[in-house]
């Protein structure tokens, strides 16, 4: 993790809720008119901006997916104490499936992938078996439902069919980790992740960048993703 | 339609009159679809319970709606069937009674979306001509074939999002079925003492081989 020596902690920490407040508003705005919204000025060395279009959809995923990535590499760096064989197996294959999503993201991108973020994760336990999987599966059902929700937002089939390809190995990711905090129940997929239409959860990425807010550093804005529905 | 209209209608080319009725339901149809746009998935599915709603739906969706349907209507019976029959052992039944409910649950929404233009309920064989003879008797062999429904069904969903992009609504809501799928087959997989994914990438397969594959489960 990168240390930040150009504010000090509490004011990055300050700014960064500002910016995404503000980034919120932008969204909502832009959900509203459905166009490209200016950038008012609003820029730091620290700052990541997703972008327009399709390229703005795809690095909201690779930030997405680098948080993912940077997490399952310390739980398997740092293992909570008496993590089972299986367990360890099940982990260290979803930490190889977030990096390939990583890289392949980052390699589609090319020149247009916002650089890599600071996360933080000093919220999490990963001594603990709970709190490590409580937040594995705030992250997965979380991706789940980013990219549910961005399918609409792709222009390009090749990128709508990219992000599927994605998501189904997160949903069952989601599955499984779910499978292990409540073993042999539904939880797999529970009534809160799924509706009465059978439908899973699909967020708006106003919404996915708001939950994803206190493990993320750099301030991650979407000053252009137009077109933005919640 | 009003009485003045039939009456004027009804000195005017039979033809015309046909042409001009389905200008005015086409043009309904497409007020809905305007609503539709702007609505959630459940208010769709309000919307869409009306026959009007499916025949503004353009015909690439409709077909790829009723392929998606028909998929689901297979799986709807195979849990129906397994449960009913007494397959599943007890400890496993709650699983597999909520995976069955989401497949019903996903024929309702599917068929309430097209209306009068969804497909009728294929006539299953679900021991493919003698394969699976022991589908219903033997959970090992249930098992197996709930396996292939789910990750065929997975793969299925994902080769025809492309064909959905028409309509955000509905592709969303197609999404969030094949991740619902996704669920289920990771939970299956694990059941069966397998791991829940085969790699990083789930790969989509397209209609003929979805067809293909389910061919041996589906009377001629």
């Amino acid at each position: 993790m990168r240390i930040c020596d150009l504010e000090s902690e509490h004011q990055q920490a300050r700014s960064r809720r500002t910016v995404l407040k503000w980034a919120g508003g932008a969204i909502a705005a832009a959900a509203l008119f459905g166009g490209t919204l200016p950038n008012f000025g609003i820029s730091s060395a620290l700052a990541a901006d997703l972008g327009s279009g399709d390229i703005g959809i795809l690095n909201y995923a690779y930030a997405l997916e680098q948080l993912e990535a940077a997490f399952y590499t310390k739980v398997i760096d740092s293992p909570y104490g008496k993590m089972s064989k299986s367990e360890r197996e099940i982990l260290t294959d979803i930490r190889d499936h977030e990096v390939e999503h990583r890289e392949f993201l980052k390699g589609a991108l090319g020149d247009k992938a916002i650089p890599g973020l600071e996360v933080d994760f000093s919220k999490v336990n990963f001594k603990s078996r709970k709190s490590v999987l409580t937040t594995a599966k705030t992250f997965e059902d979380l991706g789940v439902s980013a990219y549910n929700g961005a399918g609409r937002l792709l222009k390009k089939g090749d990128y709508l069919l990219a992000a599927g390809r994605i998501v189904s190995v997160e949903a069952r990711h989601a599955a499984t980790i779910r499978d292990l905090l409540q073993p042999g129940t539904v939880a797999f997929a529970g009534p809160d992740v799924v509706d009465k239409n059978g439908l899973d959860v699909a967020r708006a990425p106003a919404a996915v960048l708001k939950a994803a807010d206190p493990f993320i550093v750099t301030k991650v804005t979407a000053k252009s993703l137009g077109g933005m529905k919640s | 339609m009003s009485a003045t209209n039939t009456t004027i209608l009804g000195q005017l080319d039979p033809d015309l009159v046909s042409r001009l009725v389905t200008t005015r339901r086409s043009l309904f149809a497409e007020s809905v679809l305007k609503l539709g746009a702007l609505a959630s998935a459940p208010l769709i599915l309000a919307a869409a319970s009306q026959d009007a709603f499916a025949k503004g739906l353009p015909k690439q969706i409709v077909d790829t709606l009723n392929f998606a349907l028909t998929l689901e209507y297979i799986e709807d019976a195979f849990y129906r069937t397994g449960l009913k029959k007494g397959v599943v052992p007890r400890k496993h039944q709650a699983v597999f009674a909520h995976i069955g409910r989401h497949e019903a649950q996903h024929v309702a929404f599917l068929s309430g979306a097209l209306g009068k233009a969804a497909v009728k309920p294929p006539k299953a064989d679900f021991t493919a001509g003698g394969k699976y003879d022991d589908v219903f008797s033997n959970f090992d062999t249930f098992l197996t074939l709930s396996q292939i429904f789910e990750d065929l069904g997975v793969a299925a969903y994902k080769g025809q999002a492309g064909n959905l992009t028409g309509n955000g609504d509905i592709l969303t809501a197609a999404l969030q079925i094949h991740s619902v799928e996704a669920r289920h087959a990771a939970e299956v997989r694990r059941i069966g003492g397998k791991k829940a994914w085969t790699g990083a990438f789930d790969e989509p397969k397209t209609k003929e081989q979805v067809l293909a594959a389910a061919k041996p489960f589906l009377k001629a």
